[in-house]
């Protein structure tokens, strides 16, 4: 697997500047990583360590004329950074989907759900309305979500969050993207559909064997979701290990710092919830 | 006496005018009692939408129940006099979980902190200023910040000026709804430590109200779980809910996430690939 094609995503030497009133401030730098098929990448670190400018860039998302995006960000192969907005607005969606923390402001309020998610469908592809349809009805099925054929006539405000978040990975699967970027998937869900959000997420990795970066900064997600972990802080990966290894034996302080700053429920409780 | 005592509470929302329909009121709580004893914590877990946000303000007495009463010291809080009821205020103070929102943002640090100490204290201006900074340093944040406006802050910082507000008057009980929710990990556990000294240092009592069994675990003495508006479980030991056999706290169970990637059971379940 060490092979260059191996890799769907490949990020060199990314550093992420951007220009004030004061100068140039430097958001993000030196940050490697690369992602194979069907990996989970966990990215990790306190709030405003840059874990979002980081996926961000990778979609060029960031504001064009304020920031400067340095390095190297290769899509098999492709190279992403400074492409035409025409040629990128191709690539999101259908190869790197993105799943947005707050699923509440992920949507637009004034269209349909079914509107919304036909859109993106047929943006992408060159189906009819009726194909993309069946489509959306059944990547919705995948997801557990009740009553398809219903569902798509709502408005995002009738549905609940965790509703909202399992349409949107039915959305980002649909189109069986290379590579889906969650950024805080879980964090402004309640706790009851944590779990099942994941396990979707999961589902879609080892169906479509998508590779996922899936940034949080809660380690609960971390420890059962990713594969390798890219700790983060100040805008620097400080720490990259496979999920035991780091969890295990932390090299880093700051490492340390963070698996520390939860004591364990199950040190005094011996494991009594493996379902 | 208990410090606080909620007897039999019952509260509906939507007919309050006498002409609705009856059976379209919604029940939110029915019939809850319980107690917190002076220096400890009582954990509220539930679900979204079980009620717990709104026992806090009935507790609060912000939202009269209709049936039961809230006994603080002693005294209903809804039934008290006007001036009795002015110092039940001040012993009894609230942080949201929404840091920003709980702030007036044309508001300085100083003048937030100051506010309910102008209400209550009479003090000079230059104790009132010393005391100010004395609450600032007490929840880890300093001088430099007196001056500074709310957006200029991080929601972890403006979580701890909500803090110093609500400890200002040196009150008896808290009520925490939620407050630690929207910080990251470690914000949140330096606030849940710094929560725990005040306690200490201040015979604090808190109505600890969250989501977030590990968070409730961290801090509570007692736990209670509430769902669809009830009660259902309460316990004087937290480690209680690790072996109650209820299947409603035992879905609560299995929603916790791993601690390690020993434990994990999404990846477990799909392996291939």
């Amino acid at each position: 697997m060490g092979t260059e094609e191996s890799k769907v995503l490949q990020v060199r030497d990314l550093r992420v500047q951007i220009k004030t009133k004061n100068g140039v401030a430097t958001l993000v730098q030196d940050i490697n990583f690369e992602l194979k098929p069907g990996e989970i990448l966990g990215l990790i670190g306190e709030s405003g360590c840059g874990k979002t400018v980081t996926s961000m860039s990778i979609l060029q998302l960031l504001n064009r004329k304020e920031t400067t995006i340095e390095g190297s960000i290769t899509l098999k192969g492709q190279e992403l950074n400074g492409l035409a907005e025409k040629e990128m607005r191709k690539i999101r969606g259908k190869d790197i989907a993105f799943i947005m923390q707050n699923p509440m402001n992920a949507f637009t309020p004034v269209f349909t759900i079914g509107h919304q998610f036909i859109e993106t469908i047929r943006s992408h592809t060159h189906w009819n309305k009726k194909q993309a349809t069946e489509l959306a009805v059944e990547s919705m099925k995948q997801v557990n979500l009740p009553d398809p054929d219903k569902l798509l006539k709502y408005y995002p405000f009738q549905l609940s969050g965790g509703m909202l978040q399992r349409l949107m990975i039915a959305i980002a699967a649909s189109l069986h993207p290379a590579i889906i970027i969650a950024d805080e998937p879980t964090t402004a869900l309640d706790v009851n559909n944590q779990k099942n959000v994941l396990h979707h997420l999961d589902r879609i990795r080892s169906e479509y064997g998508s590779a996922i970066l899936l940034i949080s900064h809660d380690l609960g997600v971390i420890s059962e979701m990713a594969d390798e972990v890219a700790v983060m802080q100040h805008g620097k990966i400080v720490e990259k290990a496979g999920v035991f290894q780091l969890f295990d034996s932390p090299t880093h302080e700051y490492t340390k710092k963070l698996l520390n700053a939860r004591p364990a429920l199950y040190l005094e409780e011996p494991v009594i919830n493996l379902i | 006496m208990s410090l606080l005592q909620v007897n039999e509470v019952t509260h509906s929302y939507g007919n309050r005018t006498f002409f609705k329909w009856q059976n379209r009121s919604k029940k939110v709580l029915s019939d809850i009692s319980f107690s917190i004893e002076e220096g400890t914590c009582l954990g509220m877990l539930g679900t979204s939408g079980a009620g717990k946000s709104t026992l806090g303000k009935v507790i609060l007495g912000l939202e009269k129940p209709q049936h039961g009463q809230v006994l603080f010291q002693g005294h209903d809080i809804y039934t008290v006099d006007k001036y009795t009821r002015q110092k039940i205020r001040r012993d009894l103070q609230v942080v949201f979980q929404d840091s920003y929102s709980a702030v007036n943002p044309r508001m300085t640090a100083e003048r937030i902190i100051a506010e309910p100490l102008e209400n209550y204290e009479k003090l000079t201006l230059a104790e009132q200023k010393r005391t100010v900074i004395e609450l600032l340093e007490r929840v880890g944040l300093d001088e430099k910040d007196l001056k500074k406006y709310p957006h200029q802050f991080s929601g972890g910082q403006l979580q701890r000026i909500n803090i110093a507000r609500a400890v200002s008057l040196k009150p008896k009980l808290i009520v925490l709804d939620e407050s630690v929710s929207s910080l990251d990990m470690v914000t949140q556990t330096l606030i849940l430590e710094l929560l725990k000294e005040l306690k200490e240092d201040f015979g604090l009592s808190y109505f600890f109200i969250t989501h977030d069994i590990k968070a409730a675990y961290m801090i509570s003495d007692t736990l209670g779980v509430l769902e669809k508006g009830e009660l259902i479980e309460y316990y004087n030991s937290k480690n209680q809910f690790f072996t109650s056999k209820n299947p409603v706290v035992k879905e609560m169970r299995g929603s916790i996430l791993a601690e390690h990637p020993r434990f994990r059971s999404i990846r477990a379940r799909n392996n291939h690939i």
